[in-house]
């Protein structure tokens, strides 16, 4: 059978260009008063992000990487981009994973804007910048021009180009190199909205550790309001040789709350960046965690829990690229699926010609606690080196029938034990946060889920 | 350890072997003009001298098929786009009439499937198998040369039982009944591309009909030969199995090597009714191309099988190790209470070859089990992909599956993927899934060869032992084939 040579389109599939409208409108009207619009190469990020979301609009369902998220309900309500934080949002407590009556470093974004009243740079070592990016746009342009956009292109993907269009504030966080923070760094994010209409807001995070320093980033995500809103986070993370970074978070956002997130890592030559989420809330969340080598010896852990009940969807995506040798990488997923809701894990493993020696190792499981619920789970291989070692395993079911026996013959009633094995359950994968402090703070957002139950 | 240069020369040296089915026979064809038109899907149904429904639903896939967009987006498989018009659709060996006996064969016919080392002449029994004398005959076998099956074997001896083996262009007459119920249900003439395309222009494949309560006293067989140049093979293979009835069924494939690629889109259909059993095993040995990756069959199959009783079962083995590209991904619907599926794969690519390959385990009854043993090689250039689907409905309770996908990566020039999709909406389902990639472990390469073993048969000792899950399912005079298949195709690469 003779074959012709012409080539096939390059078309991306699966998205939808006519959603990108209303974003494309309201970026036109803001964007002369975005921050940093008198620095070209800011506006000619955003411009770029602009021009390729306007080519793609949101991806559908018929997007590979989106087959088990459906974005159509953002389509249905109009959002509004949120103006800069009203006052009058009181706080009584702000969440931290710190103990009570000590304060750190800690910054808080009300609707993707700054609030400086709640925020504080104290006990930071010297050298270390903490600050938010409307100001570092302003004041500090050249700590994070080298940086803004290198990670997560918005070529990439059409929520990075959204974000980049909108970019306009979130955290920024530079340690020199060999510098060890001692205290974590809290970054707390609000979500207000409005209940006028529903709100939107594209948070940016951007994280410099240079070689041979060390930081323990903690993020927290709640909700106040109860309009609907659309966080659509963009976070891109530098870590060193011999660096290491620990970024954890915790997503409580409220159930009207869309939460997209994505993350990009790029990790040196012995460097280590050890990402857990934790998700309890929103009413549909999606968090897209990649990490690329980029020096030999380098170790990431990405891993998390979620917990979901009522209609929520909860999405964990990651990508692990291997792309030199000698590189380790370890995920840990578990998840906790009530009611009706639905619970999505794909996980891809990337070993690139050449990165001999890669250790990968995968592995997701999910409980189904009730008749509806239901898991989609996609962990995939994608191999091109045969020095390697790589595994994942995936499992999902309900809890184990002996296990409850043997609790109950014990005579504990069927409701607790059921919750100590839940319990249980989940904390194998808190396990894999090495850092006490957080560690036991994840347990407790885990113990007043169950105890909500 | 990473392949050594002289590991590459190796693999080198033995894929410059011959393939050793790479002949052609010479003789006189009937063949279809080139392209793909209504006509020629007239002129196929009009050779066969089909019944009008027939003709109808042929005509109604391809005009389905002409609105269909060719799946090039989510296989990891590339290739130049395929010029459809620019082949066969039909392809015969010229013959008076049907032979009635093996005597009114055309003898270069015979000797093509003697040298094929396929025994046609009843009293033989298959060639390879040692110490089979005197036993009763193992297998039955349904020749198809190109586009038509030249000859069946045991069909008296079997038809004594009420089974039905026969080519499916005879079974259209012979019982248009069973034809039209069944053809098309399982996997309707829509389903995709592939499966859309053959619905409009098979031409022959097997039928077999198990009835009630029997269980098949032989394995019965298909060996499907590409002869003639320039010529797409579509086969379509339909068996039922009813009520209690048991069937083990093998197939083989080989093709001539040519340097142009050649299609082969063929569709198999399996029915389980209550209690009844299919176990169908493949090995796959068509023309894979050269060690510049010229030439090669690509093959694009549509497998499946409904399990429609109760405590019903169908069991995929496949031995893939042929075809430049395979797209392949043997599926089972799990629609009967405690049925269950079972797809055991051991798939070898080396030199440019390309397989995406797995399967799809669809639960819908109570307590419907599946198990997948999935066993990837990969050498050379070549890429494989592992891709499976298991589905539990809301609706199957206590489902279980087990998948276990192993791939063995032999030089640092080749990829192996896994790409496993699964989706329960069933709390009382477990389903486990593990998958590992590794490389032959230098430990396992000294212990045998401090035994005194050779570099390559340690080796074929150790490659055969990360098959063997899935080589034991195999009926014993194809795993005799299938054992020395694997070391063929991997002699001398030492990972």
């Amino acid at each position: 059978m003779a074959t012709t040579t012409t080539s096939r389109p390059a078309t991306p599939r699966g998205f939808d260009p006519a959603t990108a409208r209303p974003f494309l409108e309201q970026f036109d009207r803001l964007k002369a008063d975005l921050p940093g619009g008198s620095l070209s190469w800011v506006r000619d990020l955003r411009e770029q992000g602009r021009a390729r979301f306007a080519e793609l609009g949101f991806p559908t369902v018929k997007n590979e990487s989106w087959r088990y998220t459906n974005l159509r309900a953002l389509d249905k309500l109009a959002f509004q981009p949120a103006v800069a934080a009203e006052t009058g949002v009181s706080f009584d407590v702000l969440p931290t994973v710190r103990a009570a009556g000590t304060t750190g470093p800690r910054l808080v974004f009300v609707d993707g804007r700054f609030r400086a009243e709640l925020s504080s740079t104290a006990g930071l070592p010297a050298g270390v910048e903490l600050l938010n990016l409307a100001d570092a746009l302003a004041h500090k342009p050249e700590l994070v021009g080298e940086h803004l956009g290198r990670l997560a292109t918005p070529d990439d993907l059409s929520l990075v180009a959204l974000n980049t269009a909108f970019l306009a504030d979130g955290p920024v966080l530079h340690v020199p190199r060999g510098v060890e923070v001692a205290e974590p760094v809290e970054l707390v994010f609000v979500s207000v909205g409005s209940d006028e209409h529903p709100t939107s807001f594209h948070p940016r995070t951007l994280i410099i550790a240079e070689d041979n320093s060390r930081v323990v980033i903690v993020e927290h995500h709640v909700g106040l309001g109860t309009g609907a809103t659309l966080s659509n986070g963009v976070g891109e993370v530098f870590v060193g040789a011999h660096a290491s970074v620990h970024h954890y978070k915790v997503q409580r956002e409220h159930t009207n709350a869309f939460h997209l997130s994505h993350t990009a890592a790029k990790v040196g030559g012995h460097g280590v960046y050890d990402n857990f989420i934790l998700t309890t809330g929103a009413k549909l969340s999606r968090n897209e965690v990649r990490s690329t080598f980029d020096g030999e010896h380098g170790d990431t852990h990405v891993s998390g829990a979620y917990m979901v009940r009522g209609d929520q969807h909860v999405d964990t995506s990651t990508f692990i690229d291997h792309a030199v040798p000698c590189c380790t990488s370890r995920e840990v997923y578990k998840g906790v699926i009530d009611d009706t809701a639905r619970a999505v894990f794909q996980g891809k493993i990337l070993v690139r010609p050449g990165a001999q020696k890669t250790d990968g190792y995968q592995q997701n499981r999910a409980l189904l606690l009730s008749e509806t619920a239901e898991i989609d789970a996609k962990p995939e291989l994608e191999i091109y080196a045969d020095d390697v070692k790589c595994s994942h395993g995936a499992t999902a079911g309900e809890l184990d029938d002996q296990q409850l026996f043997y609790l109950r013959a014990r005579g504990i009633d069927k409701e607790t034990a059921r919750g100590l094995l839940i319990g249980a359950f989940l904390a194998e994968a808190l396990d894999e946060i090495p850092e006490e402090g957080v560690r036991e703070a994840f347990q407790a957002y885990v113990s007043a889920w169950q105890n909500a139950r | 350890m990473a392949a050594t240069t002289e590991t590459v020369e190796q693999v080198r040296a033995v894929t410059e072997q011959k393939y050793k089915y790479g002949f052609t026979t010479d003789i006189e064809s009937d063949v279809a003009p080139k392209g793909l038109n209504e006509d020629t899907v007239r002129f196929i149904s009009a050779k066969k001298e089909e019944p009008e429904w027939l003709l109808e639903w042929r005509l109604k896939a391809f005009r389905a098929w002409q609105e269909m967009e060719e799946p090039h987006h989510w296989a990891k498989l590339s290739y130049p786009p395929i010029d459809y018009q620019d082949a066969h659709y039909y392809a015969a060996p010229k013959m008076k009439a049907r032979p009635k006996s093996l005597d009114e064969v055309d003898p270069e016919l015979l000797k093509t499937y003697e040298k094929l080392g396929i025994p046609l002449r009843e009293q033989e029994i298959l060639a390879g198998v040692e110490g089979s004398e005197g036993r009763s005959p193992a297998v039955a076998v349904d020749a198809v040369f190109d586009s038509v099956s030249v000859a069946t074997t045991f069909k008296a001896k079997l038809e004594e039982m009420g089974i039905i083996f026969c080519a499916i262009s005879e079974a259209v007459h012979k019982c248009p009944e069973l034809v039209q119920k069944y053809l098309g249900s399982v996997v309707p003439y829509t389903d995709n591309f592939y499966a859309t395309l053959n619905s409009a222009v098979f031409t022959d494949g097997s039928f077999v009909y198990i009835p009630k309560g029997v269980r098949c006293p032989m394995e019965l067989s298909t060996y499907f030969r590409i002869n003639q140049a320039n010529t797409g093979q579509f086969e379509r293979t339909l068996i039922i199995a009813d009520e209690g009835a048991y069937v083990s069924y093998l197939e083989g494939c080989t093709a001539p090597q040519r340097d142009e690629n050649q299609l082969h889109a063929a569709v198999v259909e399996l029915v389980t009714l209550d209690d009844a059993q299919i176990k169908y095993s493949t090995v796959q040995n068509w023309y894979p191309g050269n060690e510049e990756g010229v030439g090669g069959i690509y093959n694009f199959v549509t497998k499946r099988g409904a399990c429609r009783g109760k405590n019903s079962k169908i069991s995929w083995t496949q031995v893939e190790t042929g075809s430049a590209i395979t797209w392949k991904y043997p599926s089972c619907i799990l629609q009967g209470d405690n049925s269950v599926g079972e797809f055991y794969s051991v798939a070898i690519t080396n030199n440019l070859q390309q397989a995406d390959t797995g399967t799809k385990m669809i639960h819908i009854g109570k307590n419907t089990r599946s198990t997948i043993v999935s066993k990837g090689i990969s050498a050379g250039r070549a890429q494989q992909t592992y891709r499976g689907l298991v589905k539990i409905l809301p609706k199957a309770e206590g489902a279980r599956n087990h998948t276990q996908c192993d791939s063995l990566l032999i030089g640092d020039q080749c990829g192996a993927h896994t790409v496993p999709y699964i989706e329960s909406r069933n709390r009382t389902a477990r389903i486990e899934h593990e998958a590992t990639t590794a490389k032959i472990s230098e430990d396992q390469l000294f212990y045998c060869r401090q035994r005194g073993l050779s570099e390559e048969d340690a080796v074929s000792l150790i490659v055969n032992g990360f098959c063997k899950e899935v080589l034991k399912e195999l009926p014993m005079e194809f795993a005799v084939e299938a054992q020395k298949l694997v070391g063929i195709s991997l002699e001398g690469s030492v990972g």
